[in-house]
């Protein structure tokens, strides 16, 4: 006796919760026999709006968040993400990646969860310094997220890739608004709900699904984004991310890389990346 | 009431104190320093460098255009080779040798600076030219220790650095922009701003005089045109601008899709808090520092007064007695608190926001001090009633005139400060721990001040959040702006 | 009853040391000098505060003051002579004719450390030997016991006894470590009806300094903007040549103004300054460089 499978609808992922474009607007991701697998929010730049309004708006509580919750929290992603590790190898396959390098991607997406999870309370100490000034001032530099930060996801290994991005964005206290792998897109809404299970907060990560050429000039243009990681190689991008970024004099990363897969591709500079160093004085003299 | 400010009058005037200038020596034109020798441009064309104390012309100064900048560009890559290749250690050594020079003809230095800028003698000579000694000390000693700023990364130079200084300090930022870039291995070619090129032009001659291998270090000077030819040089890896953010933007947006990195620390609007429970005494001062240091030509001037109520009356009143002891006027005079505006240009733009902070219904105090009737000046100026949306509140001005808003709560205050585009600096003043603590994480800018204000030191990081720019200047941090990873 | 003390304005004491760095760094040249120098002069209390003082050393002292260097015309005599107890009718007959005032320490100086019915009768006898001034210490270890109302009750006391004897009140800075407690002291020794404050008794190190007189000053001022009545300041020890007298001079003019550039507000406690300040004048007089051979030592 056969059963009908009940189909997901994937839909957007911005302030946790799972709302429809506002444009109604979608785009179908189909198989490598060309059956549709499902039909994808195609954000607008309304959408990417309404995403930044809740990144701002909950930044400044997502910053004061310990350390060690920050920590607990990334390390609960990896826990949510290990129980569904299945679902998401499978739902890699449906895209079209092949099933042992599924099974990696998964795995490593795991492992790079937990180790930001690690860098939560120690990036800081990695960072900072103590400035021995010429006077009698205690002087330190501490490092604080640049704040909103619009993200370009990888378009390939779109597990991997988005999460090699967001985590060590989130992790440094950042809120991070992305745009996902546009043809890898299912793997980003499931992780999504596992952002929604895991204790990060409503807001911290919002993900749209759509296409790059429409939404890249909003990404890098907003006035009240203070930096946007690029992730990609077209000549024509990053000079339009760089040009709009100049507007209110955003901070531009970009990576290059095809790859996410290794251990290079993980490490503290990669939160420093989204950090302003700032520096206190003191007087210490009585 | 009378005014209170009067009753405090000093009595006892003291008779000018100018600072000798016999013993600098200045030439009556300068040429550009390229490839380790001073040469004339090649469309022959100079321009006059100015005192801003009397207009007279100081000296001609040469006009590098683009076939100059070229050349500059290809000196410095042709060293480049070498200099990033010789000894860490050696290449500290060289670095080194600069700071000693600068320390042994550092009044030289300061008379040049005060003349050709118009700060005053004092802070010239206790100021500017030992900090920049102390930043070419400072990462001298860097050189051959890269690998402990940068562990597991192999850091190498980038290149050929273009560097655009700012007016305000001329020398400072000369240093704050060269000692980084030589102790990594880059090689430079750097403008200095057109008002204000002759410290910088002595400083090439203590270069030469270093032995530095040439072309290492090019100094070209002309105005924005010269600079844009920099910024647009195809050869050119690396962009360190200090100036405004106007220009800062436009800098972002031209090395748009190029290879070019650039650093930028751009303009400011900085916020000045004083809680009831502040030193009171030394929160004035604090902001007499905050905003007439430099005769308010500080990028992190500390223009946004920020009084909570209970004490405004106070500290307002204190100000002003304060500021009417302020001695305006000749900037080789040591006891010129306050010296010229640096420039025609910027005394009409100053001048210009009075007027719109008057217009707008802003209360205006200015001091009685007499303006010499030659040359740019303007007295210590404050305006009351103001709020966010004042023009002068939101606004760099770059000069002596400070905005005061008073504030309630701790809350307030925080949305107040942070409520610009800018995010240079801000002061805090309380001797509550945890309220400077709090203040401290919550502001929005790259140095706080807790009950101090612009403290400068060559071990540590300066620059912007924001509009203010990115990249550090000093410190370990200062040093990644110069580097790329393997 | 004493003020509530815990609302004392507060020091950063970095804050005040740069603030003073300003004021060294003056730089005072021609005749703004020399009208420096002789009012500088003019605001000495000439003092000796030795177990071995005599009779024949206190005269001297007082003649010097008369007579600070007959060579030089259109000198100011020192303000006071500052004296013993037991010195005071000695320097009172030596000083007659002249408008130089007598002044003299009392309440068990230096420490302080009597019972209040004996440093009355000190102050009692001073008075009566024809003191004009009398330069009390305060009871430093009540104060940093917290005991502020003892201080305040026996600044009054002391007042009271001195009669028409102007009260310079003594708070010895070096004893008590921190400027807010400068400032406290300060205050309440203006509360309790002192005409002076002064710093330091001599005897301890450090005496007089720059951020602690400007504490001083600032209380001073904030006094005057309240009450309208002024108060007289008075740092002593280790101001012994023109060129720091003249780092108080600038401090005092920028701070509190012409009103307090006079003996009647501001004196200096000092031994060997009136010499150095002769020398200088003198130098400007003929252009050379001076010895102190050449400038009596009494």
């Amino acid at each position: 006796m056969s059963r009908l499978n009940i189909n997901k609808t994937y839909k957007l992922y911005i302030g946790g919760k799972f709302p429809r474009t506002e444009s109604s607007r979608y785009y179908p991701i189909t198989n490598t026999k060309g059956d549709l697998i499902a039909n994808m929010c195609l954000a607008s730049r309304k959408d990417f709006r309404n995403a930044v309004v809740i990144a701002r708006k909950v930044q400044e509580s997502w910053v004061s968040t310990s350390a060690l919750n920050k920590g607990q929290i990334l390390y609960r992603i990896a826990e949510m993400l290990e129980g569904r590790k299945e679902q998401f190898i499978e739902e890699l396959i449906l895209q079209g990646v092949q099933k042992k390098a599924a099974q990696i991607e998964v795995s490593t997406s795991i492992d790079r969860l937990v180790y930001y999870a690690g860098w939560s309370d120690k990036y800081q100490q990695f960072f900072s310094s103590v400035n021995p000034v010429n006077s009698a001032h205690f002087n330190f530099t501490n490092l604080e997220p640049t704040g909103v930060v619009s993200i370009i996801a990888p378009e390939n290994q779109g597990l991997l890739g988005l999460i090699s991005v967001i985590a060590p964005a989130i992790v440094g206290g950042n809120t991070v608004i992305v745009l996902a792998s546009q043809n890898i897109s299912l793997s980003a809404i499931s992780f999504s709900e596992v952002l929604n299970s895991s204790d990060v907060p409503g807001g911290v990560v919002n993900i749209l699904t759509g296409k790059r050429e429409e939404l890249i000039s909003h990404f890098a243009s907003h006035m009240d984004v203070n930096a946007i990681i690029y992730c990609g190689t077209d000549q024509k991008d990053l000079k339009t991310v760089s040009e709009l970024a100049s507007n209110n004099v955003k901070r531009t990363i970009f990576y290059k890389k095809n790859d996410w897969l290794n251990s290079s591709n993980e490490s503290p500079y990669f939160i420093e990346k989204t950090q302003e160093a700032k520096t206190t004085w003191h007087p210490v003299k009585i | 009431m009378a005014k209170k400010n009067k009753y405090f009058k000093a009595s006892w005037s003291y008779d000018p104190a100018p600072e000798s200038t016999d013993h600098i020596q200045l030439q009556k034109k300068y040429d550009l320093y390229i490839d380790g020798k001073f040469i004339k441009p090649e469309n022959g064309k100079y321009f006059e460098t100015i005192n801003p104390t009397n207009d007279e012309i100081i000296a001609k100064v040469a006009l590098a255009e683009k076939e100059d900048v070229d050349k500059a560009v290809k000196a410095a890559r042709n060293a480049f080779k070498s200099w990033s290749k010789i000894e860490p250690k050696e290449r500290g050594k060289y670095i080194y040798r600069i700071a000693r020079l600068i320390q042994e003809r550092s009044r030289e230095f300061a008379v040049i600076e005060s003349l050709d800028g118009g700060k005053p003698i004092r802070e010239s000579r206790d100021i500017d030219i030992p900090l920049a000694a102390n930043h070419f000390f400072y990462y001298a000693g860097w050189a051959d220790k890269l690998e402990y700023a940068f562990p597991n990364r192999n850091p190498k130079p980038l290149g050929v650095t273009g560097q655009i200084i700012p007016w305000n300090f001329p020398l400072l930022m000369a240093a704050w922009k060269l000692a980084p870039a030589l102790a990594t291995g880059n090689t430079v070619v750097l403008k200095p701003a057109e008002t204000t090129p002759l410290t910088a032009l002595k400083l090439a001659e203590i270069i030469r005089d270093t032995g530095l291998p040439k072309g290492v270090v090019n100094i070209i000077t002309g105005a924005g045109k010269t600079g844009a030819n920099i910024v647009n040089h195809p050869d050119i890896d690396k962009i360190s601008f200090t100036g405004s953010t106007a220009v800062g933007k436009y800098i972002q947006k031209t090395v748009a899709g190029t290879h070019k990195k650039i650093t930028l620390e751009l303009g400011g609007k900085s916020a000045n808090i004083i809680f009831e429970d502040a030193a009171i005494d030394q929160a004035v001062e604090g902001i007499i520092d905050a905003i007439f240091f430099n005769q308010g030509h500080v990028c992190c001037a500390g223009s946004r007064l920020f009084i909570q109520e209970s004490v405004a009356d106070t500290v307002i009143q204190k100000l002003k007695d304060r500021m009417e002891t302020l001695i305006v006027g000749d900037p080789l005079d040591k006891n010129t608190d306050i010296g010229a505006i640096n420039s025609k240009r910027q005394l009409i733009i100053i001048e210009n926001y009075i007027k719109i902070g008057l217009n707008e219904g802003g209360e205006i105090f200015q001091t009685d001090c007499k303006l010499p009737s030659k040359g740019n000046w303007c007295a210590p100026t404050l305006f009351l009633n103001l709020s966010q949306s004042h023009t002068i509140v939101q606004e760099e001005i770059f000069g002596p005139v400070l905005a005061i808003q008073t504030f309630r709560t701790i809350q307030e205050v925080i949305e107040k400060a942070n409520n610009t585009p800018y995010g240079l600096a801000a002061g805090v003043w309380t001797q509550n721990g945890a309220k400077l603590f709090h203040l401290s994480q919550k502001l929005k800018a790259g140095v706080i001040w807790g009950n101090t204000f612009n403290k400068f030191d060559a071990t540590s990081p300066f620059g912007g959040y924001k509009e203010s720019g990115f990249g550090r200047e000093g410190g370990l941090h200062g040093l990644k702006p110069y580097v790329k990873f393997e | 009853m004493i003020k509530d003390s815990s609302k004392v304005p507060t020091y950063d004491t970095l804050g005040v040391i740069e603030r003073v760095n300003r004021f060294s760094k003056r730089s005072i040249k021609n005749s703004s000098k020399i009208a420096g120098l002789k009012l500088a002069l003019s605001m000495i209390d000439l003092t000796t505060l030795e177990g071995n003082d005599t009779k024949g050393k206190v005269e001297q002292l007082c003649y010097k003051a008369m007579h600070p260097h007959d060579a030089l015309q259109g000198l100011p005599t020192v303000a006071a002579i500052c004296v013993y107890p037991s010195m005071v009718s000695i320097a009172k007959n030596a000083l007659q004719g002249s408008k130089i005032n007598v002044a003299s320490v009392a309440t068990a100086f230096p420490s302080g450390q009597s019972d209040l019915k004996i440093k009355l009768a000190d102050t009692k006898f001073a008075v009566d030997q024809g003191a004009d001034e009398i330069d009390m210490v305060i009871s430093r270890g009540k104060f940093l016991s917290g005991d502020y109302q003892y201080v305040y009750d026996e600044i009054i006391a002391v007042k009271e006894a001195c009669g028409k004897a102007h009260l310079k009140v003594i708070l010895e800075t070096g004893e008590l470590e921190t400027l807010d407690n400068v400032r406290k002291a300060s205050e309440i020794a203006i509360q309790a009806g002192a005409d002076f404050i002064k710093t330091s008794t001599g005897k301890i190190q450090p005496a007089a300094t720059l951020p602690v007189t400007y504490v001083m000053l600032d209380t001073i001022k904030d006094h005057y903007i309240k009450t309208g009545k002024m108060i007289g300041m008075k740092p002593a020890g280790g101001i012994s040549n023109s060129k720091t007298a003249f780092q108080y001079l600038i401090m005092l003019n920028e701070v509190l103004g012409e009103k307090w550039m006079n003996s009647k507000y501001f004196r200096f406690g000092a031994s060997s300054l009136a010499n150095d300040i002769l020398m200088q004048l003198v130098k400007f007089e003929t252009g050379f460089y001076q010895s102190a051979n050449y400038f009596s030592k009494d």
